[in-house]
């Protein structure tokens, strides 16, 4: 079927309605072509990865756009920026990276956006409905946007958010249509005790051996034992983008697409069945750790962002003690959950412990840390999976209170627990 | 001669040098040095080497949806790969290359194999892409 624009999307490409939406335009179209899409669709919401300033071709692109008049046709939040807007210079990030950081920022402001310079959009009051076609940038935002909420995007790339964002419309393509949501490899959990599922570490290592596992496939996880909430299906979307590029997941009874094996597969048979044991748990642990021995410099939470309930969590930790003189503890999280931290004592808990908190950007996308901090240990999968290759240091993977419990003893200590470590 | 193989051009285009080829996705955010065209991703057995200049051949991107950005900084800075390889159409590969052309006037072929026609692919070898798709490939 060919590609066919309606005379509204035609006039837009023809520049009707000014250059940067002709731009937007332009784009879309060809990639929509590419993709085999036969029409465009409306959204109702974006959210808009591309605010990350990582090189001058992205700084061009936004402020190209921006000069143009470029504004959001439809509701759209915007992901991290590369820099804490207000808190940058506490830290090693150097002025120029900031002063270009905070000009792409500024860009993608200018164009009618929502400030909320977070990677969890769904834990914010913008979170999109069931079924609703929506453009979303960052890998773990529309993992779970398709996976856990329903809503239907593509896992749009930078660029091409913002171009979708202008002009109200996607390709009618990818995971947009209903046939595609299928899915097509079953991954069944094998003898994996209850005490293991409710430990804060298994969505994470879950979502770990799912991306290295699936490829492009979709995912059906069966022979949960547990009723997850939405940070652990955040640490399983995450992770499960950082290690792998599948399209989405489904979990029976658990997921709205999957009420069922038959439902989640669309009647149809899996394709491939693969075990989930105890051991390839164990060996994801081993393959998120690339640091040897107990050194600790630095502990850091909150990829993606923290949830206040996180945050939550994590004083019911903290309480009274004191993280170790020679270990930094960063909390990264967004400035709307920041806020409510704040108001609601929890911030000021925090910061007796020892905790600095960054908001609007995290270690991954601003480069704030000192070169003294050669160790870090996280809780997170997504931050396990990329400081080795973006920060070229070493990284250990361990629980929520592993990572408490190591701050305040200044060395990394594991505990045994339930994973015969 | 060479051996020829007809691939799907996807962003059209000609180019030509040595291959890097890998049967494991990469993830070009964390994964390709967009100042040095090296693979940096440190669990991927690419790492260490360097695309820049190469055709790069790999079966799919995977993970960050800033792959696309990776890329095009790499066209602005001059070490992208000179052309890439994917199974099937790659929307992050594919938007980099319209955007290298939209941005920088910058010509970065991308085509698609079958799965098996992928495989024949080995690294070191040097590969002509055509305008239409068809690459030669020559032992060398």
């Amino acid at each position: 079927m060919a590609f066919e624009l309606t005379v509204a999307e035609q006039a837009l490409l023809d520049g009707k309605d000014g250059p940067a939406q002709q731009t937007a335009m332009s784009i879309v179209a060809q990639i929509a072509e590419v993709q085999g899409a036969s029409k465009l669709l409306e959204i109702t919401q974006a959210h808009i990865d591309a605010t990350v300033y990582v090189g001058d071709a992205g700084l061009e692109f936004a402020e190209r756009l921006a000069a143009q008049g470029a504004k959001v046709a439809v509701p759209s939040t915007l992901n991290v920026g590369a820099i804490d807007v207000h808190h940058w210079h506490e830290w090693a990030v150097p002025p120029e990276w900031a002063s270009k950081a905070l000009r792409q920022m500024q860009a993608y402001e200018s164009m009618g956006t929502t400030p909320t310079w977070t990677c969890a959009p769904y834990q914010t009051v913008h979170r999109p409905k069931y079924g609703q076609h929506i453009a979303w940038g960052e890998s773990n935002a529309a993992l779970f946007a398709n996976s856990v909420i329903g809503a239907r995007t593509e896992c749009y790339p930078d660029m091409l958010d913002i171009c979708c964002a202008i002009i109200g419309r996607v390709p009618a393509t990818g995971l947009h249509l209903r046939a595609n949501r299928a899915g097509n490899l079953l991954l069944q959990l094998i003898e994996i005790p209850r005490e293991v599922q409710e430990d804060d570490t298994f969505f994470t290592l879950l979502g770990y051996i799912m991306g290295r596992t699936a490829g492009n496939n979709i995912p059906v996880v069966e022979g949960l034992l547990t009723e997850p909430d939405d940070d652990s299906l955040k640490a399983l979307a995450a992770t499960s983008g950082s290690s792998g590029g599948i399209p989405m997941f489904h979990i029976i009874g658990v997921t709205p697409e999957a009420p069922t094996r038959e439902t989640a597969f669309q009647g149809q048979s899996p394709e491939e069945i693969l075990d989930i044991t105890m051991e390839e748990l164990r060996h994801a642990w081993d393959e998120l750790t690339t640091a040897d021995g107990a050194h600790l410099d630095m502990v850091v939470l909150g990829s993606p962002h923290l949830s206040i309930g996180e945050i939550k969590r994590l004083i019911s930790m903290t309480e009274g003690k004191h993280a170790h003189p020679d270990v930094q503890f960063l909390v990264t999280t967004s400035r709307a959950v920041a806020h409510l931290a704040e108001q609601s004592g929890a911030m000021e808990r925090l910061r007796t412990f020892g905790a600095k908190v960054t908001v609007d950007t995290c270690i991954l996308t601003t480069p704030m840390l000192p070169e003294d901090v050669k160790v870090l240990m996280t809780n997170a999968g997504k931050f396990a999976y990329y400081i080795p290759g973006l920060l070229s240091r070493n990284v250990v993977f361990g629980g929520m209170e592993d990572c408490v419990r190591s701050a305040i003893e200044g060395r990394v200590h594991l505990e045994d627990r339930l994973w015969g470590k | 001669m060479g051996q020829v193989i007809y691939s799907r051009p996807v962003i059209s285009g000609q180019a030509e040098g040595n291959l890097l080829v890998s049967s494991e996705p990469l993830s070009f955010w964390g994964g390709y040095d967009q100042h040095s065209g090296e693979i940096i991703d440190r669990r991927h057995h690419l790492s260490g080497q360097n695309a820049s200049g190469r055709i790069l051949a790999l079966p799919f991107t995977r993970g960050s949806s800033t792959t696309t950005t990776i890329l095009v900084e790499a066209v602005r800075a001059g070490v992208a790969p000179a052309a890439l390889i994917s199974t099937g159409v790659d929307k992050f590969l594919a938007l980099a290359a319209i955007l290298a052309n939209e941005l920088y006037g910058h010509m970065l072929p991308v085509v698609a194999l079958q799965a098996d026609e992928f495989k024949e692919l080995t690294s070191g070898m040097h590969a002509i892409i055509c305008h239409d798709g068809t690459i030669t490939l020559k032992t060398s």
